[in-house]
């Protein structure tokens, strides 16, 4: 490499510009993530981690699982073990969803035309575990016959669309975020105490997944809970969220292209994998971060994925919402919902019900207690140790797209987020696979959702979009 | 507060569906919710919201205006009792421009919102605050003795014709206050280049009262004279307007001492205004950078060719003349009608302020450029952001040869 294209890469990496990832000098560097926004709310969960009591109810919830079409396994009063399937794939028929833990099956949820929302385990309180044997090795496809079999299979997604992995393809690569920088996340060295083994144990499976591109593990720069991983690409990432999202992970490593298929894996999904494989029984734990202003004492929790809120011994201030999965991607579970598949918090927010008057609290105010990524309140001229107390409300009307670059300035994919947007709202399918909607999922958006100033809905657009292109290229 | 959010409570039934009054309904819902942000909740998606919205915007917008609105009454006042060779306090100079703004500014929103109001009712959506801008930046863009009907129609088939009948806020193609200016313009250019730019000038004339040598004309109704004549033959009385202790000087420009439009005239305001909208992160600095090289850029570009008296002058006096900085502060960073994405805004401001020099340089018959190029770069701004975006899309489409290779 001559001389003046290292000067050149260094000042551009010096600056922050955008780097083509062929053109970066050294694969391992730390990556400067430059935009996006950390929302500083009150309520950080502390290091502290303990064992939540045994949940009595545990839900296994379809919406969960994009992509999935749940069939039934079970009816209710069916005994099952930790392990035995309830649901399956329709499409994917080998993919099964299995229950948490031991007991009965109590119920089954359904929504609008008779959708299965949710299949309601009782728990018994027993270690009854389904063995599956534990894996001594084998082929590729008896590996993903293994772990579709035991449920390990539906945490896969892939990319493109962001929905349930398909057993049959060898994906490009396979994509673990090592650090969730969504705003109050679990930490990461708290999640790893202990499953270190079974965290490598997991990603060496997945290299016997992954195609050429192997696997590949986003670090959080100065963070050394990951140091040591072996059998894997690692990136460093630095900067603001969304930089722990694996959809920017990918981007600025190696970016998705048209026809190729990624699946990415949550860590401590990958750390069940290994638990799974190392004793033939699923495992469902999970830690999770219980935060936000009205939860009392924010900590981390350990309890199964699955756990009814109601039975984790939280203590919530009255009238909040409660949120199973982090503030800007959760769903609104409340103290009677469930844990999410996939959800890595509990966050209790207080709700915003009442009408601000425009002096005092509304568009007018001084806005000093104010939290904005723009700068339209003083507050981003406060220390950036401030934290700030969110409510629910939307703060503003539903207006048409006015303002622009305020999405760009979240969104750290060489993308245009409002013309991909505006594709998906005019169902544009070619547009869309032009401006890139392949590289990225809803959940890429959530920022520009949380930053947009006509309050327009775009991670439900994004789904919208993904499930059309899908539905189109069947 | 309390007391005000129960008053609302307690009228509110009489507009809801089945009320006397429902046919006001969207009166009422605007005045409910400038007066408190409704207690709407997030459903799906981000639980959390910034605590931005468009109202908060508009009003950052109108504060940043406020400069050039008090500059430009105080100077209303200043060119009258300039024209008549008066001294004068800064109290009767403001007094004189309130009389002379303030009906501008009731013309301005009574019209426009009348007319937002309307359209809101029949489409049965909430009045949007584009007009909240847009009907500030009119007035301060409007000739000072302009006749207020003029405004009215102004204002009315700007926000009918430029706006409303493209969807409304979000939806207009070009810059609502500049429509209206245009409009008054092209469909009635007799009166706009007449003798209206200082209070009563023509009256003060008639009746022998002006200082000798005052012909109430702007500083590029002026220049817009010695074009066609080789700059060594431009009149020696109109030139030394421009030199320094003339009328047109360059602090004088840049202080805004001169006739003009209402809020145009001061470069110093209208910087004070463009600070706000930057610091705040509201108007595109982008925009508001490149707009200023174009200019800076053409009129370097005049003043190597000098084929003529306006050619010489000295860029940085070129872009404090006229409404060139307003256009560029205020009109230019217009979100909806300008470039989208951040390359095409630098494309965009850039060819703003080139055009918008040469129009005024070019075509005296047009001596206010800046509105001619933004409403013409408006015009352009879709197609500067389809080639940017092409680029992006070309970028990953070889990326994909790449990798397929």
């Amino acid at each position: 490499m001559d001389k003046s294209r290292v000067v050149l890469v260094r000042s551009f990496e010096l600056w922050g510009l955008p780097l083509r990832p062929e053109n970066r000098l050294d694969m391992s560097k730390t990556l400067r993530i430059k935009k996006g926004v950390d929302i500083r709310l009150a309520g950080a969960p502390s290091t502290e981690c303990a064992a939540a009591p045994a949940p009595k109810l545990v839900a296994i919830q379809p919406p969960d699982y994009p992509g999935l079409t749940p069939k039934l396994a079970v009816k209710a009063g069916d005994a099952v073990d930790a392990g035995a399937a309830l649901l399956y794939d329709k499409t994917f028929t080998t993919v099964k969803v299995v229950s948490p833990v031991a007991g009965t099956v109590k119920e089954v949820v359904r929504g609008a035309k008779r959708r299965i929302m949710s299949v309601v385990v009782e728990a018994s309180g027993e270690e009854k575990h389904r063995d599956f044997g534990v894996w001594s090795g084998g082929d590729r496809d008896a590996l993903v016959a293994h772990l579709a079999e035991a449920g390990v299979f539906a945490g896969f997604r892939q990319r493109p669309f962001d929905v349930l992995a398909n057993p049959s393809d060898t994906p490009r690569a396979i994509y673990v975020s090592g650090f969730d920088s969504s705003p109050m996340a679990a930490s990461t060295a708290v999640v790893l105490e202990g499953q270190l083994d079974n965290l490598q144990r997991g990603l060496d499976a997945l290299s016997d997944l992954a195609g050429s591109g192997g696997v590949h593990v986003g670090l959080e720069a100065g963070d050394s809970a990951l140091a040591g991983i072996k059998n894997c690409k690692t990136t460093s990432f630095q900067g603001p969220h969304p930089a722990g999202n694996v959809g920017v992970q990918i981007h600025h490593t190696a970016p998705i292209n048209k026809g190729e298929v990624l699946w990415t894996l949550g860590l401590q999904d990958t750390i069940n994998l290994g638990a799974f494989l190392k004793t033939g029984k699923y495992s469902a734990r999970r830690v999770v971060a219980v935060c936000g202003s009205e939860m009392e004492s924010p900590r981390h929790l350990k309890t199964v994925s699955g756990a009814k809120l109601a039975d984790l011994g939280l203590k919530v201030n009255d009238g909040s919402r409660v949120i199973s999965g982090s503030v800007l991607t959760g769903t609104t579970a409340g103290m009677d919902g469930y844990l999410g598949a996939f959800a890595t918090q509990v966050v209790a927010l207080p709700e915003g019900h009442d009408p601000k008057f425009m002096l005092t609290e509304g568009w007018l105010s001084p806005g000093l207690d104010k939290f904005s990524a723009s700068r339209a309140y003083p507050t981003w001229l406060m220390p950036k140790g401030k934290t700030f107390t969110l409510d629910t409300n939307q703060n503003g009307e539903d207006r048409a797209f006015v303002v622009s670059g305020q999405y760009e300035a979240v969104f750290p994919f060489d993308i245009y987020p409002v013309h991909l947007v505006k594709s998906i709202m005019v169902n544009d399918i070619d547009a869309m696979e032009k401006l890139g909607i392949y590289e990225v999922a809803p959940e890429d958006f959530a920022l520009c959702e949380f930053v947009c100033t006509s309050k327009i809905p775009v991670q439900s657009l994004v789904r919208e979009g993904l499930d059309a292109l899908k539905v189109e290229l069947g | 507060m309390k007391a005000i959010h129960n008053l609302i409570q307690s009228i509110k039934p009489h507009f809801e569906e089945g009320g006397k009054l429902s046919r006001f309904w969207v009166v009422f819902d605007s005045l409910e919710t400038f007066a408190f942000t409704p207690g709407h909740v997030t459903s799906a998606g981000s639980h959390v919201r910034d605590s931005i919205d468009l109202k908060r915007t508009m009003f950052l917008v109108i504060v940043a205006m406020i400069p050039c609105l008090l500059f430009g009454m105080w100077n209303i006042g200043h060119q009258y009792h300039l024209s008549l060779g008066q001294s004068s306090d800064i109290l009767a100079n403001v007094l004189v421009g309130a009389w002379k703004v303030i009906p501008l500014i009731v013309v301005s929103y009574g019209v426009g919102l009348g007319i937002e109001f309307l359209f809101a009712g029949m489409r049965g959506h909430s009045i949007n605050e584009g007009y909240l801008v847009s009907g500030m930046l009119i007035p301060l863009i409007m000739p000072v003795d302009v006749p207020l009907w003029m405004v009215a129609l102004a204002v009315a088939f700007a926000v009918v014709v430029a706006k409303e009948v493209f969807g409304g806020t979000g939806m207009n193609i070009l810059n609502v206050a500049l429509t209206a200016r245009a409009f008054l313009f092209f469909a009635y250019p007799k009166q706009l280049s007449g003798e209206i730019w200082i209070h009563d000038v023509a009256t003060s004339k008639a009746g022998g009262m002006l200082v000798d040598g005052y012909t109430g004309a702007t500083a590029l109704g002026h220049l817009a004279g010695t074009v066609g004549t080789a700059a060594s033959e431009a009149s020696a009385a109109t030139m030394s307007l421009f030199a320094d202790g003339g009328l047109f000087s360059l602090s004088n420009c840049f202080l805004g001492l001169i006739p003009g439009s209402v809020g145009e005239t001061s470069a110093m305001a209208c910087l004070i205004g463009a600070a706000m909208l930057i610091w705040t992160g509201i108007g595109s600095w982008r925009v508001i950078a490149s707009f200023l090289a174009g200019g800076l850029v053409m009129g370097v570009l005049f003043n190597l060719i000098g084929a003529n008296a306006y050619m010489t002058i000295n860029p940085v006096h070129q872009v404090v003349m006229g409404g060139f900085m307003f256009g560029m502060v205020f009109m230019a960073t217009d979100p909806v009608s300008a470039a989208q994405t951040n390359t095409g805004k630098l494309w965009y401001g850039f060819f703003g302020g080139l055009f918008s020099i040469m129009i005024r340089v070019f075509n005296p018959a047009y001596p206010e450029g800046v509105m001619m190029a933004i409403l013409f770069m408006n015009v352009m701004a879709p197609l500067i952001d389809h080639y940017v975006i092409e680029a992006n899309i070309k970028r990953r489409e070889k990326r994909l040869t790449v990798a397929a290779a």
